[in-house]
């Protein structure tokens, strides 16, 4: 019998988790607590829809024409999709034969031997590094920066392409001197390939009240161009690629 | 060989009317991208400025002038200009631009109610005359109309019937006239009536031979109406600007004659490229006056108009005139049919900026040369100006010379036509079913009289068997509908011109259609999936459903519900299929609204789906909003699943979605929509319209009109200028699914 997956929903046409039109897996579950996260309701690890790993394959491999004529392909995230890591895995082996591309969007907490299998499934990881300042990412996220820093070692050591995605939350993850040295931490990356600048947004939080939840941030505007074009700038020292919607 | 036809490669054409011929000998496929195009021209945009200022003024007024006395006729009336400086590509369908014309051979009663609503007052010599003397369409229904007819038209089960004006979604091959010149066209028609002198003359012989006399006559008249331009149009075009001249008269006699609902172009882009080519290798143009020929054409077709009566406009709003033009597509010798000019059409959305108008329809296919298909993608990213049918699909049924007349309805141009049915609503049909064949608004028996379903849970296997059975009751009562419309169309507002740029020998397709097909897969899904109680009031007539528990709901690429959708459209084209058309149509299918599913909302009483009377249907094919919840492929695969051997008249679906959702920037956005488009032909999609901007927007249109003065949306198989839509339908547009995540 294999493992179910808690699955909090799907969107069948996405295009802005990975390249190109991209089946988007929402799993249920998340270690970290980001105070801008935008979707609470994929914490709770024993919420959502239970799905047996071929009853999801069923649903994306109906979408694979989208995927081949776009360059796209399936993107599990959630939530923190490598909670489910065992689940993943299943499903990625079931893909394989349709030659299905896998991103992967993490936070880069969770470190496991389904894990590391799963990566080796992976075509691209779009890696969340909330911030690159210890103190500041506990604040955040609740948890500690170092686990992701060392998925990101490991992703170069075994060559995995890789996005970077920073959430810029004006008062919070706006801390320039951090954003310099993360920076400059990503050119000894070869593998990173660009890095998506987000702007803080409060589509989410509706949910928080929703859920009876505190919403910290309800004060906090969205970052101005300014801002952002200042920390395009810095990500972009060294030519690497950045995208952000300015 | 002719010596307007100097340059062109010899074919079939030169001896036989044969348009594909001479395209197929002669285009030049393009493949590059849009680097060429050019900007308007000083005088087109001065021109166009002086249009956008009229049409200000009708926008206040309504209607800028109307006739009232003098019926339209291809030569009612002497030449029309605007500023004859600047003009030039010339012709109004009237004396003055944006004047409404009348066309009472369809019924006085609405010409004379138009005009009153407008206030204008019928001229009452004419109205005598086509009281007493001529015999309109519209006298000729109502005299053949049964009981039954009359009771489903009331109720609005069957509804949107041409029957008091003119049928339309007929294309005349008008590339014809610039070809061949008129004379050789009139020759021709003259030896096909000489081989109808047969021994034994019948009915449909007659009834031919005098329609060849009106379609020569028609030809005749088209020469007068250019001669007052001042061009002779015996003969062929002999370069670029003859041909966009030559075609448009023709085009142009249609629209003096005409006023059906949808006056379609047809395909002449490709068509005009061999011109513009031939002259360009000639270096007689360039491609700065080729882009003015197609802007100023362009700009005529935007000023298309017909008089109508505000309910006409509740049904269709927007005041559209369905001037289709098909562009794009790929040969049967596997080139494709795009060239410059495809592109040239197109760009016009950007040098006079969006509009509804010519409805311009992209004929998709996977093998689309790559820069075509992300400049379409641009184009309607930037102007939600466009749609697209699957040229994939309508390629094997149609081969590769046809065109799109009014919405989705596909036909070989100049060999094939339509008795366009408007839509049965099957949703009331599924109310009937259950209430025993009486209207559930009205209470009146309008089906013949059958057992209502008298439990307090509706049963699936009982429901459908009724359904099957109010369906073939309603399939008879639908294409006999149809029959004494069409022959009465025949017999009193014959298309002589458009017939005249048609072969002898024509495919006549019965078209007709459903609404609600939504609503009928999801209360079918309902009672079979979850448990639907019907609330029934004194008299007995189940009135409203209470649903327990859920249902998978279409649009959500769910076989369990998806299957039953493509089960209705099959079974209810099989029935139709049975019934004896006139003039031996073949009966086609339509899954399309246009802007009518608020109106046939309106007219429905609660569904077992959950949607309460009088909301909304949702339109053509699409899913009902709000209850596709897996994103927009899933939404639109769904859709595609429908069969369209069983829908030849074509499958209507609209598609809105937020610029962000498309991607982070314009580049992505571009490319996405390309693999989406790509995704959704390859799975048997057929038509498509796409909408990209945000419900603010919208919001801040309805609230300040002044600043959108062409602000465009796709709505069914058009698009309208979306500050003119009533308050009602702009809510309807902004309460559809708009995929945002």
């Amino acid at each position: 019998m294999s493992v179910k997956g808690r699955i909090h929903s799907l969107e069948s046409f996405g295009s802005v988790d990975g390249p190109g039109i991209r089946f988007v897996v929402f799993l249920q579950g998340c270690p970290l607590r980001c105070q801008f996260c935008h979707n609470p309701d994929t914490w709770e690890v024993h919420k959502g829809t239970e799905y047996e790993p071929q009853q999801l394959v069923d649903e994306i491999i109906k979408y694979k024409s989208y995927m081949e004529f776009s360059g796209g392909g399936v993107t599990f995230t959630g939530g923190e999709p490598l909670m489910q890591a065992e689940f993943i895995l299943e499903v990625c082996r079931l893909l394989k034969p349709y030659g299905i591309t896998v991103a992967i969007d993490t936070s880069g907490f969770i470190w496991n031997d389904y894990v590391r299998e799963v990566l080796e499934y992976t075509d691209i990881v779009l890696l969340d590094i909330k911030n690159y300042d210890p103190r500041v990412y506990k604040k955040a996220t609740g948890v500690s920066l170092s686990p992701t820093l060392r998925l990101l070692d490991y992703l170069r050591e075994n060559g995995i392409r890789t996005w970077i995605r920073y959430v810029l939350v004006p008062g919070l993850t706006d801390n320039l001197e951090s954003i310099r040295g993360l920076s400059a931490h990503l050119d000894q990356y070869p593998n990173v390939e660009k890095i998506e600048l987000l702007g803080f947004h409060k589509m989410g939080e509706f949910k928080w009240k929703e859920l009876g939840l505190d919403y910290q941030l309800s004060d906090t505007p969205e970052p101005s161009k300014e801002l952002l074009a200042e920390v395009k700038a810095i990500f972009g020292t060294n030519g690497k690629t950045v995208s952000a919607n300015i | 060989m002719r010596q307007e036809w100097y340059g062109f490669n010899s074919g079939s054409w030169m001896t036989d009317v044969n348009v594909r011929s001479f395209i197929q000998h002669n285009y030049t496929p393009y493949e590059g991208d849009d680097s060429f195009l050019v900007g308007p021209t000083k005088r087109t945009l001065e021109l166009w400025e002086q249009v956008l200022e009229l049409m200000k003024e009708e926008s206040k007024k309504g209607i800028i002038d109307a006739e009232t006395s003098v019926p339209s006729t291809i030569t009612a009336f002497g030449p029309g200009y605007l500023n004859k400086e600047k003009e030039v590509i010339v012709g109004f369908q009237t004396d003055k631009p944006l004047k409404r014309g009348i066309m009472p051979n369809g019924g006085i009663r609405v010409v004379k109610n138009a005009l009153d609503a407008y206030g204008y007052t019928l001229d009452k010599k004419t109205e005598e005359i086509y009281s007493q003397n001529r015999k309109t369409h519209n006298d000729g229904v109502f005299d053949a109309y049964t009981d039954a007819m009359k009771k489903a038209r009331h109720t609005g089960i069957i509804t949107g019937l041409p029957d008091a004006y003119g049928r339309g979604r007929i294309i005349g091959d008008y590339r014809r006239v610039a070809l061949y010149g008129v004379d050789f066209l009139i020759e021709e028609k003259i030896q096909e009536k000489k081989l109808l002198e047969i021994p034994i003359l019948e009915s449909p012989d007659i009834r031919l031979r005098e329609e060849i006399s009106e379609q020569i006559k028609a030809l005749k008249m088209l020469k007068q109406m250019a001669s007052s331009y001042g061009f002779d149009i015996s003969n062929p075009a002999a370069n670029s600007f003859e041909a966009t001249q030559w075609t448009y008269f023709a085009y142009l006699g249609a629209i003096k004659e005409q006023d059906g609902a949808a006056m379609s172009l047809g395909r002449v882009s490709t068509f005009l490229d061999i011109y513009y080519e031939r002259d360009l290798k000639n270096g007689t143009i360039t491609e700065s006056e080729i882009q003015e020929l197609i802007d100023q054409f362009v700009m005529k077709l935007r000023m298309v108009r017909f008089l109508r009566t505000p309910s006409y406009n509740d049904l269709f709003s927007g005041d559209p005139t369905w001037v289709t033009e098909s562009i794009g597509g790929m040969g049967l010798d596997g080139r494709t049919l795009v060239t410059k000019t495809s592109y040239r059409v197109l760009h016009t959305l950007y040098n006079l900026g969006p509009a509804p108008e010519p409805n311009l329809t992209v004929l998709w296919s996977v093998f689309l040369p790559e820069p075509f298909k992300k400049f379409c993608s641009k184009v309607s990213i930037d102007t939600s100006s466009i749609q697209y049918e699957s040229d994939d699909i309508m390629r094997e049924v149609w081969g590769d010379d046809y065109g799109i007349a009014c919405c989705v309805s596909a036909m070989r141009i100049g060999k094939q036509m339509q008795f366009f049915g408007a839509r049965a609503n099957l949703a009331k049909a599924l109310l009937y079913a259950i209430n025993g064949g009486k209207d559930e608004i009205y209470g009146e028996q309008v089906a013949p009289m059958f057992a209502p379903i008298t439990g307090e849970y509706l049963d699936y296997d009982e429901v459908m068997s009724k359904f099957d059975q109010t369906m073939d009751w309603l399939s008879e009562l639908y294409i006999n509908t149809l029959n004494v419309i069409h022959y009465m169309h025949d017999k009193y507002n014959y298309e002589q011109l458009q017939m005249a740029l048609h072969d002898i020998n024509i495919l006549r397709t019965e078209a007709c259609g459903i609404a609600g097909l939504s609503v009928v897969a999801d209360s079918l899904s309902a009672i079979k999936y979850a448990k639907v109680k019907v609330i029934r009031n004194e008299a007995g007539l189940a009135v409203d459903y209470e649903i327990e528990g859920e249902y998978p709901a279409y649009g959500n690429n769910d076989d369990r519900v998806d299957q039953i959708a493509i089960e209705i459209v099959e079974r209810f084209m099989n029935k139709l299929r049975k019934v004896k058309t006139y003039r031996d149509a073949k009966q086609t299918l339509s899954v399309l609204t246009i802007t009518s599913n608020v109106v046939y909302g309106k007219k429905t009483g609660s569904t077992p789906d959950g949607r309460k009377a009088g909301e909304p249907f949702a339109p053509g094919a699409n899913p009902m909003h709000g209850r596709d919840t897996k994103g927009a492929i899933a939404s639109m695969m769904s859709v595609a699943k429908l069969p369209y051997k069983h829908a030849e008249d074509g499958i209507s679906y609209t598609f809105s979605i937020v610029p962000k959702a498309l991607g982070k920037n314009k580049e992505e956005r571009i490319d996405n929509l390309a693999g989406l488009l790509d995704g959704y032909f390859h799975s048997k999609g057929h038509h498509i319209n796409v909408n990209v901007f945000d419900r603010e927007t919208l919001l801040d249109a309805m609230e300040h009109p002044e600043k959108y003065p062409q602000l465009t949306i796709r709505v069914s198989g058009y698009a309208v200028n979306f500050i003119r839509l009533n308050r009602e339908q702009q809510l309807d547009v902004i309460n559809r699914t708009f995929h945002e995540r």
